[in-house]
């Protein structure tokens, strides 16, 4: 789960991590208002949007003046980026910057542990710069049960910093950042870029902190940040009935019992020259109240012209799927073809149960899907 | 032989009582899994009716059964406390079938783990299979059949459909292991592909991988290198659009890498065949 710059600087101020100062704004009055409170000549007007590349989109800009403040924030304010549509600015104070710097913590699969990386390389696209110099990357896996103590703090800090007062400010931000990915269950918490100023402070200059979904009973204050898309809303919905949905936007609707047969059901309707309309994956069981509700999904997509059902059968079994199938159906009105295909524990028996229905029955994956993408063309 | 677990397994089920761990263990012993003991705190000393003894903590089902394996039901929220006891109490493979656990939750329980030498599966993984011997986790055992290939994999039932189609070819199963969806979990590819060349049982490999991270990547690497058992693999997430999670909290795929593209690619530099769908694999690997 992502959160906009503002509110990760929120948990940084909380945290004792040094931010520029800046105040959020949703119109052009309240910008020029902000730039009045903050007392710099200088600032930037940033677009707080939950994707990256702000900057490519024309979305931070410079300001030294109350026009200038109007004319930029005016522009990005309901300007476009990668689909979101910008209702939030930042105003922060612009800093004198001597030196750019990268810190993050991140999540790391290999490790199974936290990881602190840092570079002298900030500013820029770091997975530029780790695919092209990963020398200038440095990676400290932490051990969960000692955490970041001082030592490590320091010697971390002298990985970028040279200047005695410079590191002395590092050591407790570094502590700091993980105290907050830790307490909060983030899976990133990134500084990109970590600047030292000219009069020689350490700050923050952007923030981006993304959490945990599967901890998010135990954030409260971060759940509540949550914006779900309008996209992301109809994936909730999904979840709460207990499906995992994904929309793609192809022809052939699809509804397969777990992730991974789910995604490779979508892969086979590619290769088999068809467009998967989702992903959805309804869990193991054979209540036809999911099937029911499911297909409410699926149908609402006006694109979907087929819906493959894809169940393998194991301690579900495929003669009470097919008795939850045709109980589904009968609640169901829809000219839509369907295809399905049953396998697993008792298919034969699942298999007879669905002999005398309209469903386009198989008995392979392949020949499923083969007849999926075929109806699909013909309509 | 097999890999991990066999007839010597004595399973303690942790989380007996509760539905899921309840039915699972009925179906486990069913198969002829040794199942020695369930715990459920507070509830020691009841009899399942399945006749498993329920005890209060995984220490008194290794003392009075000598429980060398556990298997976690309990809700996600008690998740990192039930393997850091197990590990604790001396288990020595501790499989975790929960999903939805905090990731940060499983880092510090599998440090933990790995510090009293205990091996962890999952969490979030449909468990591990030594057909005809031990069943251990919710894979339906009646569609394994024993034999010579070991299966590793991602996921549950695209697992299942590559069993399907093995064993529809006669090509049994010598071990089969789901190791989760989750970002972080305990044993992946690389130790199950040095554990499976290293049982003369296993014959050849099967891996089944999707979207997500690097690791069929070092896996592919780690293959060429120490692998010389005939390897098989299909990668599941080709059309899955950047940025999203796939049911997997683990199949997301940002910033480019981890795409299934990617993962082939790497394979196939390997010198490891890649099934194009799932029921080509018995044919590449024999």
């Amino acid at each position: 789960m992502k959160i906009h710059e503002y509110q990760a600087k929120e948990f940084f101020s909380n945290y004792g991590i040094p931010t520029a100062e800046g105040i959020v704004c949703r119109n052009v009055e309240s910008c020029t208002d902000a730039y009045c409170d903050l007392h710099s000549t200088k600032v930037v007007i940033k677009a707080q949007v939950l994707t990256g590349g702000r900057g490519k989109a024309g979305g931070i800009k410079l300001a030294s003046s109350m026009e200038e403040v109007a004319k930029h924030s005016s522009s990005i304010i309901g300007m476009d980026i990668k689909g979101y549509t910008v209702d939030r600015v930042m105003v922060a104070q612009a800093v004198n910057i001597e030196s750019e710097y990268y810190i993050s913590l991140v999540i790391d699969r290999n490790t199974k542990s936290t990881l602190l990386v840092m570079s002298k390389e900030g500013g820029v696209d770091i997975e530029e710069v780790a695919a092209k110099t990963p020398d200038k990357i440095f990676k400290i896996p932490i051990d969960p049960f000692i955490g970041i103590p001082n030592f490590l703090a320091a010697r971390a800090a002298r990985m970028l910093f040279d200047n005695n007062s410079i590191v002395k400010q590092a050591i407790p931000l570094i502590q700091n950042l993980y105290k907050l990915f830790v307490e909060k269950d983030a899976s990133l918490a990134e500084i990109n870029p970590l600047v030292v100023t000219k009069e020689g402070r350490l700050l923050a200059i952007d923030a981006k902190m993304n959490f945990d979904p599967n901890a998010l009973y135990r954030q409260s204050e971060v759940e509540a940040l949550f914006e779900p898309s309008a996209e992301e809303r109809k994936e909730q919905e999904a979840k709460s009935k207990g499906f995992s949905f994904v929309h793609i936007g192809g022809e052939i609707g699809c509804m397969v019992n777990g992730a991974g047969l789910a995604m490779a059901t979508m892969d086979m309707i590619k290769l088999y020259g068809g467009d998967p309309a989702n992903f959805l994956d309804i869990g193991g069981s054979s209540n036809p109240n999911k099937v029911v509700e499911a297909m409410k999904l699926l149908l609402s997509d006006k694109e979907v012209k087929v819906v493959l059902i894809n169940i393998f059968g194991g301690i579900t079994r495929c003669d009470d799927v097919a008795k939850g199938l045709k109980e589904a159906f009968n609640q169901i009105d829809t000219d839509i073809p369907i295809v399905i295909r049953l396998a697993g524990t008792n298919e034969n028996e699942g298999r007879e149960l669905l002999k005398e229905t309209p469903f386009h029955n198989t008995s392979t994956m392949g020949e499923a899907i083969q007849k999926a993408v075929e109806l699909s063309l013909q309509r | 032989m097999s890999i991990l677990i066999d007839k010597n397994t004595k399973l303690v089920v942790q989380g007996i009582t509760g539905r899921d761990g309840g039915f699972h263990a009925s179906k486990m012993k069913l198969y002829g899994t040794n199942v020695v003991a369930g715990t459920s705190p507070g509830k020691g000393g009841m009899i399942t009716e399945f006749g498993v003894p329920v005890m209060n903590s995984v220490h008194q089902a290794v003392q009075n059964e000598g429980a060398n394996t556990s298997v976690i039901f309990v809700p996600a929220p008690f998740v990192k406390d039930a393997i850091m006891e197990a590990a604790n109490a001396g288990i020595e493979l501790i499989i975790c079938i929960t999903e939805g656990v905090p990731t940060l939750d499983v880092v510090y329980a599998h440090k933990y783990a790995s510090s009293k030498g205990s091996k962890l599966i999952g969490p979030n993984c449909p468990g591990i299979i030594s057909p005809g011997k031990s069943l251990i986790g919710i894979m339906p055992g009646n569609i394994f059949k024993k034999g010579n290939t070991g299966v590793i994999s991602r996921s549950g039932t695209l697992t299942y459909e590559v069993v399907y189609n093995l064993t529809k070819e006669g090509m049994g199963q010598s071990t089969a292991i789901g190791v989760g969806g989750d970002p972080v979990v305990g044993l992946y590819y690389k130790e199950l592909l040095q554990m499976f060349q290293d049982d003369p049982e296993t014959h050849s490999i099967a891996l089944i991988g999707e979207i997500g991270g690097d690791a069929e990547e070092q896996a592919a690497a780690y293959i060429k290198e120490h692998i010389t058992k005939p390897v098989a693999v299909f990668i599941a997430g080709s059309t899955a659009p950047p940025n999203k999670r796939m049911g997997h909290a683990g199949a997301i795929i940002s910033s480019g890498s981890g795409t299934a593209q990617e993962k082939q690619a790497a394979f196939e530099a390997a010198g490891v065949p890649v099934a194009k769908e799932p029921s080509q694999i018995p044919s590449l690997l024999s």
